[in-house]
């Protein structure tokens, strides 16, 4: 039993850490904190840096343009894009839909979108859930009929992130409603700008344009962009929920985001003191990095496992619950660091060359990030359906 | 032992009540929010339909005859609708001020609506003490000359006077030496910034550039309005826990009409046992809350019951506010649900006039024989 990862590992780590350093963009750096929104051409820019080094799909087989690392490399890598607080590289294309297509698709579908997935050509969203459908995903009612060589979808979706910049997005669409549920459901790659779709902004409560309703009316779809066969939509979409788990901890984000926290208690006063020499507020952190590294070493074991060759299973579960409670835990106590400064509302200020400011510029967007990262524990499979999978599959209750 | 309320009182409640489903409804309340922050008609509506801005204050001042118990109940009510409006800032804090001074003319004009006040303690680096003020306030011929920052001054923006401490003598920390004035918004030295605030409510910075005021505009004694301060504040922190009861109990109401409604995997969700407890929480955080808000109401002015009451609740609104949104799931997170507003609202009451961990830190000192 070793703890330390190997010399080849912490070259591994040395290398990406350069790269980093030396290559990402100065422009992004900060963006965030300084009150302004990541553009489309923000997660291009920096997509297009690791994909032009050959890094940005770091899961996938070396012949489709994977780097060929290992389970630790992966980790060790998005730990590192984690620490420098990069703008993250989106997965609905790279992570989610990519796997499918490689593991199902037809060659003519591989030689088609991968590429484009890979250089960042093509932006991919997710059309998953709908206003029926959510938790009971299966419950899907969005139907794709026959018409010789085509599909003719019609149905409603939401949720969906990022619609707004997609090129493609795929979907999950009923094509035989005779049968159960989960045995109707085919998976369709829809190109974005077919005539019948209509994106419409949902605006979430941090007052941020994310999230999409996608309506779909008489769209054409090929049949040829259809993976897997008919109604075997199902098995791609458990299979992408079993696949793309890396991450999904987000370790190096909440260890990046305790960080920040712990740098703003110092920095907020508390009477005569700093907010972080607080015994109340000292301890709430302490037992936030508890949880933490409780998190990351249930990681670690998952990833020795997965190293000696062993499947994935269930766990998943439990680092999705773990992970998002304690990225929200930070973001409650962020809000709780700074105190008066988290009322002001930011999108409102206006002209931000007012001579006055407001409050520190880490408070900016203490309140609206709150709110916005109780999503984390609603999608993906709520925290509630997650427990009830380790219930069932775990504990075989 | 009697807490029931008066005729009188339950038709200040319902007559609110209705005239708030009739005018008020989640729609209006957002218009407000997105335009000016507050509603001038509603205002008057509030002096002139209701007269509710003369709840708490005594009939010889051409009030109804009530007190804290009347803050009370017209702040539950403002809470259960998210109202914008400054009752809080110029009835319970303004109208307080102006009571423990012998201001009549102030509460005349507070009753009439005319007068809008703001209160001007919080300080960018003074956390949730209000003894810390570094705001100076200097002798200057007659009157006063002010320099200093204030923070997050809630309603400043459309408040027709702000009452502002400052300190005239003493230590930064200290108690002694503090003093209060009531100050025009448009007096010369007074800058502001205005923004909006996440829960759709408006405040300021203020700024005192030397600003000069006349003798009259201080409030109490020079160097001695601390325990003025400080009662007043405990006063505003009671009624804002009533605000946070009728906030309480939209959460639970809006979460549990929500999981009746919603379907998956055939059934309505209410009926997962897993919410059903959830929801029972909600509902009890909601009659603990009513609980404390009535017990710091009745034994005004006593500093550890309000302490014991912010604290208390406090932790309510964190749990049902996060569980209002999760049981909603995605629909919890839009702009569009009033439930969003009533987490946002939950979120902020949490912190103001000091958070839970405030109370919890000033109940143990009072409680536990330390100098608060």
């Amino acid at each position: 039993m070793d703890l330390s990862f190997s010399p080849e590992d912490i070259a591994f780590r040395e290398e990406v850490r350069r790269f980093i350093d030396e290559n990402y963009p100065e422009h992004l750096k900060g963006k965030l904190d300084e009150g302004e929104e990541w553009s489309k051409e923000d997660y291009l820019s920096w997509h297009r840096i690791l994909g032009k080094k050959g890094w940005v799909a770091p899961a996938w087989p070396t012949e489709y343009g994977g780097p060929g690392w290992s389970a630790t490399q992966r980790y060790i890598f998005s730990e590192e894009l984690a620490r420098a607080d990069t703008i993250p590289i989106l997965p609905f294309g790279i992570s989610m839909v990519a796997p499918v297509i490689y593991t199902f698709g037809t060659p003519e579908q591989k030689a088609r979108f991968l590429p484009r997935i890979l250089s960042g050509e093509d932006w991919w969203c997710q059309g998953y859930s709908e206003p029926g459908a959510g938790s009971d995903l299966a419950s899907l009612r969005t139907k794709a009929e026959r018409d010789g060589d085509h599909y003719i979808v019609n149905g409603q979706k939401t949720w969906t992130t990022l619609a707004q910049h997609a090129d493609w997005g795929f979907f999950l669409v009923r094509t035989d409603p005779s049968v159960k549920a989960q045995e109707g459901i085919s998976f369709l790659l829809i190109d974005m700008k077919s005539p019948g779709i209509t994106v419409r902004p949902i605006i979430t409560l941090g007052g941020e344009h994310e999230v999409n309703e996608v309506w779909l009316e008489n769209v054409r779809v090929p049949v040829e962009n259809r993976v897997h066969e008919e109604n075997k939509g199902w098995t791609c979409a458990k299979f992408l929920l079993a696949h793309e788990r890396t991450g999904i901890a987000g370790v190096a984000r909440s260890k990046r985001g305790i960080e920040k926290l712990r740098a703003i208690a110092a920095a907020e006063l508390d009477g005569d003191r700093s907010l972080i020499e607080n015994p109340f507020f000292k301890r709430k952190i302490a037992e936030l990095e508890i949880d933490l590294a409780a998190l990351e070493f249930t990681e670690l074991r998952g990833l020795a496992a997965l190293a000696a060759g062993k499947p994935p299973g269930a766990e998943s579960s439990l680092l999705k619950i773990k992970g998002t409670e304690i990225q929200q835990r930070i973001t409650e106590l962020t809000l709780e660091a700074v105190g008066h400064y988290g009322a002001p509302y930011f999108r409102g200020l206006g002209d931000s060359d007012n001579e006055h400011a407001i409050g520190p510029d880490y408070a900016l967007r203490a309140a609206p990030t709150y709110f916005n990262m109780r999503k984390t524990s609603i999608y993906g499979g709520s925290n509630e359906i997650q427990r009830g999978i380790i219930a069932k599959m775990v504990l075989g209750l | 032992m009697d807490f029931s309320y008066t005729e009188t009182q339950t038709m200040v409640r319902d007559t609110l009540a209705r005239f708030l489903a009739d005018r008020y409804d989640h729609e209006t309340r957002m218009k407000i929010a997105r335009g000016d922050g507050w509603s001038p008609d509603i205002w008057k509506a509030f002096a002139e339909e209701l007269g509710i801005l003369a709840a708490p204050f005594s009939e010889s001042l051409g009030g109804l005859g009530g007190g804290a118990v009347e803050n009370m109940i017209v702040m539950e009510e403002l809470g259960k609708a998210l109202v914008l409006e400054p009752y809080l800032s110029t009835v319970v804090i303004g109208g307080g001020f102006a009571r423990e001074t012998g201001r009549t003319d102030l509460i005349e004009s507070i009753i009439a609506g005319t007068t809008t006040t703001a209160f001007a303690w919080a300080e960018p680096k003074g956390r949730f003490d209000p003894a810390n003020i570094a705001t100076a306030a200097k002798k200057s011929g007659g009157g006063w000359a002010l320099s200093g920052h204030k923070a997050v001054v809630r309603d400043a923006p459309f408040a027709s006077h702000l009452i502002v401490t400052a300190r005239t003598s003493g230590g930064q920390r200290e108690q002694a030496g503090v003093s209060l004035f009531l100050v025009e918004s448009g007096a010369k030295g007074v800058v502001r910034r205005d923004y909006p605030t996440v829960d759709g409510g408006r405040a300021s910075e203020v700024y005192f550039e030397n600003a000069e005021v006349p003798g009259e505009a201080l409030l109490g004694e020079a160097d001695g309005a601390f325990p003025l301060v400080s009662r007043i504040i405990d006063e505003a922190t009671t009624a804002l826990c009533a605000e946070a009861v009728g906030v309480l109990r939209e959460l639970h109401r809006q979460t549990q009409d929500y999981a009746q409604q919603r379907k998956q995997f055939g059934q309505p969700i209410s009926k997962f046992q897993v919410l059903q407890h959830r929801m029972v929480d909600m509902f009890m955080e909601a009659e603990q809350a009513a609980s404390m808000a009535l017990m710091a109401t009745l034994k005004l002015p006593d500093p550890a019951a309000v302490s014991m009451a912010k604290a208390k609740i406090g932790k309510g609104l964190t749990l049902s506010g996060q569980e209002a949104i999760q049981i909603h799931g995605g629909m919890g997170m839009t702009d569009e649900l009033a439930v969003g507003h009533y987490f946002k609202r939950a979120t902020m009451i949490e912190s103001q006039f000091g958070n839970t961990d405030w109370h919890l830190g000033r109940y143990e000192a009072l409680a536990f024989g330390e100098a608060a």
